[in-house]
């Protein structure tokens, strides 16, 4: 359990999927014009990451590695294997939905797709065999990713809402505007130290 | 017969490389750019930018998937049914994928090495699918095929220019880790400006901002108000 939190929380607020590794800009950037459609999105992210992760973890260490079933090494399978398992799995997911909760597949429904090729899920399973994770850390990484990345997108929308009545040079509104309002958000989460000015010259040195 | 012999003529009319075909090669890189104006595939943009370098190799394999991507699927685009052709689309580019990241791998390890995950994000990288459907679907394979170099190249060029910036504000170096290395600023015989103390033009500090990839983020910002800016048509007015 200790393990689980441990990801969990270093995934959602250390190690930000949006905000320090940028995965999944493409969709952020898209549908972050208003906080509702932004929530829908980022709670249909949550779950699919939380679904995929495991899923992909099972079948990297029981299908392809040289120990698992097969007794070869079928790892250059993975990225099709992968991307059929997303592409499956979120089909899976939306007919389910759609069919035990009309209501949720009304809010989420039209993300779904759109979440076949979020690189944050690819991305999220390829980070996890190149960190060798195990099984529980594995879906803590799925859901605490997800859940970074819900609160990423919601932030963002909710400052894009309030700056429609900001006076921005028309060239800069809208797509320019969120891309620096990005930057200054990722700048800020990965902390001074590393960008505070004066301390800069001084350290240059030890950062090389 | 007949028939067959018209089709044959009206294809023998269309040329091999007219203006039509330029304009495929060269609208991606300035008024329908992927990264600045249609915001497709920007995750590598940010990541891997921080040297030149490994900004090419991307573009490169970038460039590759996408055109060949574009090419099978525009051969194969009447046989695909429409409920699955995601996944068509999908496999096919994983495949492609698969193949580029096993070629740098055995080419160039160390650029692998530093790419890593992001070469595997090719195929989430929307400017591939968004290619795909909304050109390789419905068009011929020569001009998909064009389609796919365009667009990786419109990629490509704004990959390689944040790069350029990053690096030359953030490490004072160009084309670090290739052959052919440029030492801009530092403190070394090797450097070409300033030996002693480590900034350009005797004020110019090296930036770390710059490395971090919320650099991008801004460099990408402001080129899409310059772009916007000489190109008021791109102006959104929502």
């Amino acid at each position: 359990m200790g393990d689980f939190l441990n990801v969990f929380i270093k995934t959602a607020f250390v190690e930000n999927m949006i905000l320090s590794y940028f995965l999944g800009m493409c969709s952020y950037l898209a549908v972050s014009k208003s906080v509702k459609t932004a929530l829908g999105l980022g709670i249909a992210v949550i779950f699919v990451l939380g679904i995929t992760m495991p899923m992909n973890w099972l079948i990297n260490e029981y299908l392809l590695k040289e120990t698992g079933f097969f007794g070869m090494d079928l790892t250059f399978l993975r990225f099709i294997l992968f991307i059929a398992v997303i592409a499956a799995l979120v089909q899976l997911v939306e007919m389910v939905v759609e069919k035990f909760s009309p209501s949720l597949y009304n809010a989420l429904g039209i993300f779904l797709p759109l979440i076949t090729v979020n690189c944050a899920i690819l991305g999220g399973s390829l980070f996890m065999i190149s960190r060798e994770l195990d099984l529980t850390k594995s879906v803590a990484f799925g859901l605490g990713g997800g859940f970074g990345w819900f609160l990423a997108i919601v932030a963002l929308a909710a400052i894009r809402e309030k700056i429609q009545y900001s006076n921005v040079p028309p060239a800069l509104r809208g797509l320019g505007m969120a891309f620096i309002l990005t930057g200054l958000m990722g700048d800020a989460h990965s902390g001074s130290p590393k960008t505070g000015g004066s301390r800069r010259c001084e350290n240059y040195y030890q950062w090389e | 017969m007949a028939e067959i012999l018209e089709k044959v003529k009206i294809e023998e009319k269309e040329p091999f490389f007219g203006p039509k075909e330029k304009k495929l090669l060269l609208d991606p890189l300035m008024d329908i750019n992927p990264i600045t104006v249609q915001i497709l595939g920007v995750c590598s943009a940010l990541a891997i930018t921080s040297l030149v370098y490994p900004s090419i190799v991307m573009a490169i394999s970038v460039t590759l998937v996408t055109a060949f991507s574009n090419l099978f699927t525009s051969l194969v685009r009447e046989y695909i049914p429409k409920q699955v052709r995601m996944i068509v689309q999908l496999v096919i580019i994983a495949t492609l994928v698969t193949i580029v990241e096993l070629g740098l791998k055995a080419l160039n390890f160390p650029i692998w090495k530093q790419l890593s995950v992001y070469i595997g994000l090719i195929i989430t990288n929307c400017i591939v699918m968004g290619r795909l459907e909304a050109y390789a679907m419905a068009n011929k394979p020569w001009r998909s095929f064009l389609d796919g170099i365009g667009n990786g190249l419109g990629y490509g060029a704004i990959l390689v220019i944040v790069a350029i910036i990053r690096e030359i504000l953030g490490k004072g170096t160009l084309f670090a880790g290739s052959p052919v290395e440029i030492k801009i600023i530092g403190n070394n015989a090797t450097y070409l400006i300033d030996t002693t103390t480590s900034t350009m033009f005797g004020w110019y500090a090296n930036n770390n901002l710059m490395v971090l990839p919320a650099a991008a983020l801004f460099i990408i910002g402001i080129l899409i108000w310059i772009h916007r800016t000489i190109n008021p048509k791109l102006v959104d007015i929502s």
